[in-house]
């Protein structure tokens, strides 16, 4: 049985956030996850949000206290891990007189958390900062440092550091039971696979209620709150330049109006409490509700820009608002990081650092590695290189100006690329390098990148999924049904 | 980088951009037609089923076949064919000469300087999220040409039990290409109250086959945890909604031109088609630039975009020699019974031939050209339906300014 030092559960943010800094030490980490990728879960469909530290209070939440020491964190990261991210800066605009007074409230919260360059802004200078507002803003904030991040993109690129660095990550690995026994606690996968580990990690998003029952720790319950976003084609007017938010509600940030870090718009989430874990549906009341919202917000924003709709849902942890992440007091080898909500996003690198240190105080030893730390090779997207650039990576790498997303313009050596590091599904491709995710919607390129997966992995076209076991994308070849 | 030097480049080889390669270089310009797939004919490739070519070839054809003497024609009057390369941009430089670049794995990234530049890029298809279908986001929800493509191209069978959204031609031929694969098509659903594909489609597809046919029906919602479980179609005059039981959805709603690359050129175009706005020589408003084909506007038979093109190629032809059309000073437009009125603008003095789309059906109707109100052309036009494009030539007087169409139902 592969034995670990640490397990980490769940490959969203927050896990791997987790297991990247464990990765700096001289231990043995398995990060599991139940989907067939990183941030299948809950942070695939995160709004990509570097929050600027105004929304909760710093002295009395630990959401906050980790959001604020998170955001700043994201810049050496990026250049570390190649991840795209924005700091453009944050806008929260009140649309009526009556929202003046919340909105001045949470501008002192910011001031008080010493979010830095937060300013007061009046209509004017609202559009100065942002001429897409429209008539309706009244007056708002600034928070420079609030930005945006590709949130698949920024998992993926952890978890593949944390690979390159010796972290091995189980895919499809939906933790079903576990013993302890000695000093390690074996963890069973519901296919049987199985694991031991001397101490655990619960990062298991909106299963960390079932995996803390599992390990005997806490009892607690995770209610999702479901959020639907919609996303608007890259040459959509209504991009704005900064992230727009409205005057939160009590239980939500808000619907915002988000230029993507990937160059489209996206505008979302709406807030709504579910039963069902696994619902992802997004429905047409919603859709109307955030497409109205937006337009009193920003101008140019158009039903006839959507290209996809999705929804997430987020982890809320029944009777506390706030993170819990702790040593687990019923068991002394599991350390609870449950309830990770938004700001979580934001928060998640200082997490890792948050949790690296529970783990220490709980007597595991860290000793950083001697050796130098190995880096993930450029990502080389044609979107984002010249024409001289990319004939340059052409001499070396054929493969490099064969465009096969159109719409993104994504060539096929970065679908490979994906594909060699383990993303054998069409999502898995499509988080990594956004093949699929323009206006086409894959229309176009999906066969293709079919075929370069089952080229690049082995896996015959019949058994490639979208994303996962049960997602199967084609069910044979030709023939192989009767004909009536 | 690799230098490639032509009067004429052609963006796109499928059937509009090899016809427009063959008549540009049959008048003796070298001419370069580009396509980013590896063989010729665009999604012609993936029809495998008959009916091209009749009006185009006098013959009836499959879609590779229609291609492949597209393509010869093209070679044989002296076009050079490029395949494997995706063009990103297209420049206009100040001497009024245009730069595109291209990349392909052969090649890596190469410049193409040309005269004058034929844009014939097609179209892709309409998807769930252009419809906004709610639902869960699972597996088996394809776009009817994407399944077609699985299906025709690389032999893979997309599913075992399909509903169809949509009765554009695609959907049609796809629902019996799924029946002759053992497919089961639960239905067709369509929103409006009529068919959206051809007569003949309706027939030959649908009813041959005993595939129901749900007109004025919308699909509400997508079930499916992973992969498609059913669907909800909403009977949009009774408003009941019937549940199916299917692991596939085929999206057919629709087609919008692909303009990326000639909207970034700042090329002015036309809301009612999502092509550009064009002169009877398929010229944009900025000199040098011709449309052609489904990127100019979405037509319904392959024929007929070879045809238009044929045109844009002899003009860009021309205009790469002398570096001047003739003037196109009379003003098209046509009546509300037309959706549109192809081309924008024509030469006075001239013989245009002028491509519509009616918005209203009915058995017979007249349609009357007006040159500054006095009538140059009529034409009797019979089972007028929006899913079929009507065309008309006429002799534009010499010294016109306006000329407007007029669609009249006859009782």
């Amino acid at each position: 049985m592969n034995t670990y030092d640490v397990a980490v559960i769940g490959a969203g943010a927050t896990g791997a956030s987790i297991a990247w800094q464990l990765s700096h030490y001289n231990l043995k980490v398995a990060l599991l996850d139940r989907c067939a990728d990183a941030s299948f879960g809950v942070s695939k469909a995160n709004s990509g949000i570097v929050h600027g530290g105004f929304h909760h209070s710093a002295d009395s939440t630990l959401k906050a206290k980790l959001e604020l020491e998170g955001n700043p964190m994201f810049d050496d990261l990026q250049k570390e891990l190649d991840f795209e991210f924005n700091r453009c800066g944050i806008l929260v605009v009140a649309y009526s007189d009556e929202e003046l007074p919340q909105l001045q409230k949470l501008y002192e919260r910011g001031v008080a958390n010493k979010v830095p360059g937060i300013e007061m802004c009046d209509r004017a200078r609202l559009l100065e900062l942002e001429p897409k507002l429209t008539d309706a803003a009244v007056a708002g904030f600034y928070v420079p440092q609030g930005g945006v991040i590709e949130p698949y993109g920024y998992v993926f690129a952890l978890v593949e550091s944390a690979e390159l660095n010796g972290v091995e990550f189980w895919r499809n690995f939906q933790v079903a039971s576990s013993e302890k026994e000695g000093p390690y606690r074996t963890l069973t996968a519901a296919d049987g696979r199985k694991i031991q580990a001397r101490f655990t990690v619960n990062a298991a998003g909106l299963y960390a209620d079932e995996v803390s029952k599992i390990c005997g720790g806490e009892e607690f319950t995770i209610c999702p709150r479901k959020g639907e976003e919609y996303l608007l084609d890259r040459t959509s007017p209504g991009r704005p330049s900064k992230v727009v938010f409205p005057v939160p509600t009590p239980c939500s940030k808000g619907m915002l109006v988000i230029p993507t870090a990937g160059g489209t718009t996206m505008i979302g989430p709406s807030a709504t409490m579910v039963d069902d874990k696994q619902e992802n549906s997004t429905t047409q009341a919603e859709r109307e509700i955030i497409f109205e919202h937006s337009k009193k917000m920003v101008n140019g924003i158009s039903e006839r820009d959507l290209v996809a709709a999705f929804s997430g849902l987020r982890p809320v942890l029944t009777g506390n608002e706030d993170f819990f992440i702790a040593r687990s007091e019923k068991a002394s080898d599991l350390i609870q990081a449950a309830g990770i909500q938004s700001p979580g996003l934001t928060a998640s690198p200082a997490i890792g650092v948050y949790v690296r240190n529970i783990l220490a105080d709980c007597g595991l030893e860290l000793e950083e590695k001697s050796a130098p730390r190995k880096i993930l090779p450029p990502k080389n997207r044609a979107r984002e290189l010249s024409p001289e650039e990319l004939d340059r990576l052409h001499a070396d790498e054929k493969l490099a100006t064969r465009i096969i997303c159109r719409c993104e313009f994504i060539s096929e050596a970065e679908i490979v690329a994906a594909v060699r590091r383990g993303h054998v599904t069409l999502d898995g491709v499509k988080f990594r390098t956004r093949a699929g995710m323009g206006r086409c919607q894959g229309g176009f390129c999906a066969p293709k990148i079919m075929q370069i997966i089952s080229r690049e992995s082995g896996i015959p076209m019949e058994d490639l999924t979208k994303r996962g076991p049960g997602s199967n994308l084609l069910v044979g070849k030709l023939g192989d049904l009767e004909v009536m | 980088m690799k230098q490639i030097n032509c009067d004429v480049a052609v963006i796109g080889a499928g059937g509009a951009g090899l016809s427009a390669a063959a008549a540009a270089a049959a008048t003796g310009k070298k001419v370069a037609v580009i396509d980013r797939e590896e063989s010729c004919g665009g999604v012609l490739c993936q029809c495998i089923h008959n009916g091209f070519g009749l009006r185009y070839f006098n013959e009836e054809l499959t879609g590779p076949e229609y291609a492949l003497r597209m393509e010869r024609n093209a070679r044989e009057a002296g076009a050079q064919v490029l395949l494997g390369e995706t063009v990103s941009a297209v420049k206009r430089h100040s001497d009024n000469t245009f730069e595109a670049t291209l990349f392909s794995s052969a090649n890596g990234v190469s410049k193409l300087n040309a005269k004058a530049v034929v844009f014939s890029t097609g179209c892709r298809e309409r998807t769930r999220a252009n419809i906004a279908v709610p639902g869960e986001r699972c597996a088996g929800v394809y776009t009817a040409g994407s399944a077609q493509k699985l299906m025709n191209l690389t032999g893979m069978l997309p599913g075992k039990r399909a509903v169809i959204v949509g009765s554009g031609d695609i959907g049609l031929i796809m629902a019996r290409r799924c029946r002759w694969s053992g497919i089961d098509v639960a239905a067709v659903v369509e929103i409006l109250p009529e068919p959206s594909g051809l007569p003949r489609n309706i027939a030959q597809c649908l009813r041959d086959f005993d595939i129901p046919l749900l007109l004025s029906h919308r699909c509400a919602r997508i079930i499916g945890c992973n992969r498609v479980e059913g669907v909800e179609i909403e009977n949009l005059l009774t408003k009941e909604i019937i549940s199916f039981q299917c692991d596939t959805v085929l999206f057919s709603v629709g087609l919008i031109p692909e303009n990326e690359l000639l909207k970034t050129m700042g090329v002015p175009m036309n809301p009612a088609t999502g092509g550009p706005c064009v002169d009877g020589m398929c010229q944009c408003a900025l000199p040098g630039v011709f449309a052609a084909g489904n990127s100019l506007h979405v037509h319904d038979l392959v024929d007929f975009a070879s045809i238009e093109a044929r045109r844009a190629g002899l003009a860009a032809a021309e205009y790469a020699d002398s570096g001047n059309l003739p003037d196109a000073a009379a003003e098209v437009s046509c009546s509300k019974t037309l959706k549109y009125a192809i081309p924008n603008k024509c030469t006075p003095g001239s013989s245009c031939e002028f491509f519509f789309r009616p918005t209203v059906s009915c058995a017979r109707a007249k349609l009357t050209a007006l040159a500054d109100g006095k009538e140059i052309a009529k034409k009797m036009c019979v089972s007028v339906r929006p899913a079929e494009m009507l065309t008309m030539k006429a002799e534009i007087p010499a010294g016109s300014t306006k000329v407007e169409f007029q669609l009249e139902e006859c009782k």
